[in-house]
């Protein structure tokens, strides 16, 4: 069998995803047996997503213009995409933003001013800083997605329950209390 | 009472006259999921979690209050059943903001359930992230309306089983919320007697007990079924 190419991308999320998949101990073993990393923030220290990936896992919610990019990037350079967790699942903490009605300039004005007696600034550093989307969205909701680990952070046996299923069967779906939000 | 005699998942079921098609089918041992429904409460059969399928129809029947009648053939969980279910489930998350890593009732929420009972890995449907308020004024108890699902279990337990009606739903649409003592914050509510029974009845984290951890917030919902039956035996003993 031809070795799997597999990554991991880390969007608008807090890395929990990521530290949950490193939670996967002696599993991984097994994982760099039969894949890849081609591209990770903790698997590798490649800084472009390359062409031709099998499988990738997708933390975070889509928040600003770089993970805009990055999205589009790894769908189009992707077999199986797979939304890891719940801020890439529904949004969840990521997308809270969304409730306040008005525009990002509001919500970096209530973080960033409102709510600093210290050093009240706006970050503005173009080309360094990415600027934020009005609306935080769901991975699904930019691209088509194939399967999706609920999960903040997925427990380590449901995102082993995926791998093993995409090792054996190309694809996964999983059911019972492994579709858990939270 | 006469029976009534009904096809459920191709199984003849006998039933009495004036059963819900719920009731009919759980005594089949035909599982239906609901939400709205609570035992010992009436029936707004609102939600529609509990839909089902009539052979020959292209309606679906609410199970819970839809009552039996002979020669109905109902199908409790095919493919369009299923389907239309999911869906409705994914708008109830839609429409208010479930954020379940940060909710109190995360590991015991009756609409965390649901989602998984009918295989939500993701919603279909855009967020609508409406701007909720959070009621903290009664000494005991909070509303949120992020996690309020609509069902009206609090209005209904504590108008039937309490008597005390500071329950009741206001506005429309999207708008529509549930109030207390029309609008007044529920800390002023000067029908409200704490008894807490909206916060057993209420299936997600919308009413809660302040203070209280998540581990500790798990609800006793069959307390308001349980506190019904024994009244109704006592009535029959008086
Ligand atoms: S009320 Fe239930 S579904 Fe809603 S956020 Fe809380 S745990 Fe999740
Ligand atoms: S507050 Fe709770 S019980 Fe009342 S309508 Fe909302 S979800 Fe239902
Ligand atoms: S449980 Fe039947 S409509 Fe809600």
């Amino acid at each position: 069998m031809p070795r799997l190419k597999f990554a991991t991308v880390w969007l608008g999320g807090c890395s929990g995803c990521h530290m949950s998949f490193l939670d996967l101990d002696e599993f991984l073993f097994d994982l760099a047996a039969a894949a890849d990393v081609v591209f990770s923030p903790v698997g590798t220290d490649v800084k472009h997503y390359p062409e031709g990936v099998d499988v990738c896992l997708v933390e975070g919610a889509v928040c600003n213009h770089e993970n805009l990019e990055m999205i589009h990037r790894v769908r189009q350079r992707t077999k199986v995409l797979i939304s890891f967790g719940d801020c890439a699942v529904t949004g969840n903490v990521s997308a809270i933003r969304n409730i306040l009605p008005a525009s990002v300039h509001q919500v970096l004005e209530r973080s960033y001013m409102n709510h600093d007696d210290r050093n009240p600034r706006i970050p503005d550093e173009p080309g360094i800083v990415p600027v934020l989307l009005d609306k935080v969205l769901p991975i699904h909701a930019v691209v088509p997605v194939e399967v999706y680990i609920p999960g903040c952070p997925p427990p380590a046996s449901r995102i082993k329950e995926v791998l093993v299923q995409i090792l054996e069967h190309g694809t996964a779906q999983l059911e019972g209390r492994d579709l858990q939000f939270g | 009472m006469a029976d009534k005699t009904l096809t459920i998942n191709g199984q003849v079921v006998q039933a009495q006259e004036g059963q819900t098609l719920l009731q009919a089918a759980r005594e089949a041992g035909f599982p239906i999921p609901t939400l709205c429904h609570l035992e010992g409460l009436s029936d707004p059969g609102s939600c529609r979690v509990c839909m089902v399928e009539q052979t020959g129809s292209s309606r679906l029947l609410p199970a819970c209050t839809t009552r039996v009648s002979d020669h109905l053939v109902i199908e409790t969980n095919s493919k369009r059943v299923r389907e239309e279910r999911r869906k409705v489930v994914e708008l109830l998350f839609a429409e208010r903001n479930h954020v379940c890593a940060v909710c109190v009732a995360c590991g015991h929420c009756e609409l965390q359930d649901l989602a998984i009972e009918v295989g939500m890995d993701h919603v279909r449907f855009d967020y609508d992230h409406p701007d909720c308020k959070i009621d903290l004024s009664h000494h005991l108890y909070g509303i949120d309306h992020n996690r309020c699902v609509l069902c009206t279990r609090c209005v209904r337990a504590c108008d039937e089983v309490e008597g005390a009606h500071t329950w009741d739903v206001a506005g429309w649409g999207k708008e529509t919320r549930v109030v207390t003592d029309h609008g007044q914050p529920w800390g002023n509510s000067e029908t409200c007697t704490s008894c807490g029974k909206c916060v057993q009845a209420c299936p997600t984290a919308a009413i809660f007990i302040k203070g209280m951890t998540v581990a500790e917030s798990r609800k006793h919902p069959a307390e308001i079924g349980f506190l019904v039956k024994s009244r109704e035996h006592l009535h029959c003993q008086d």
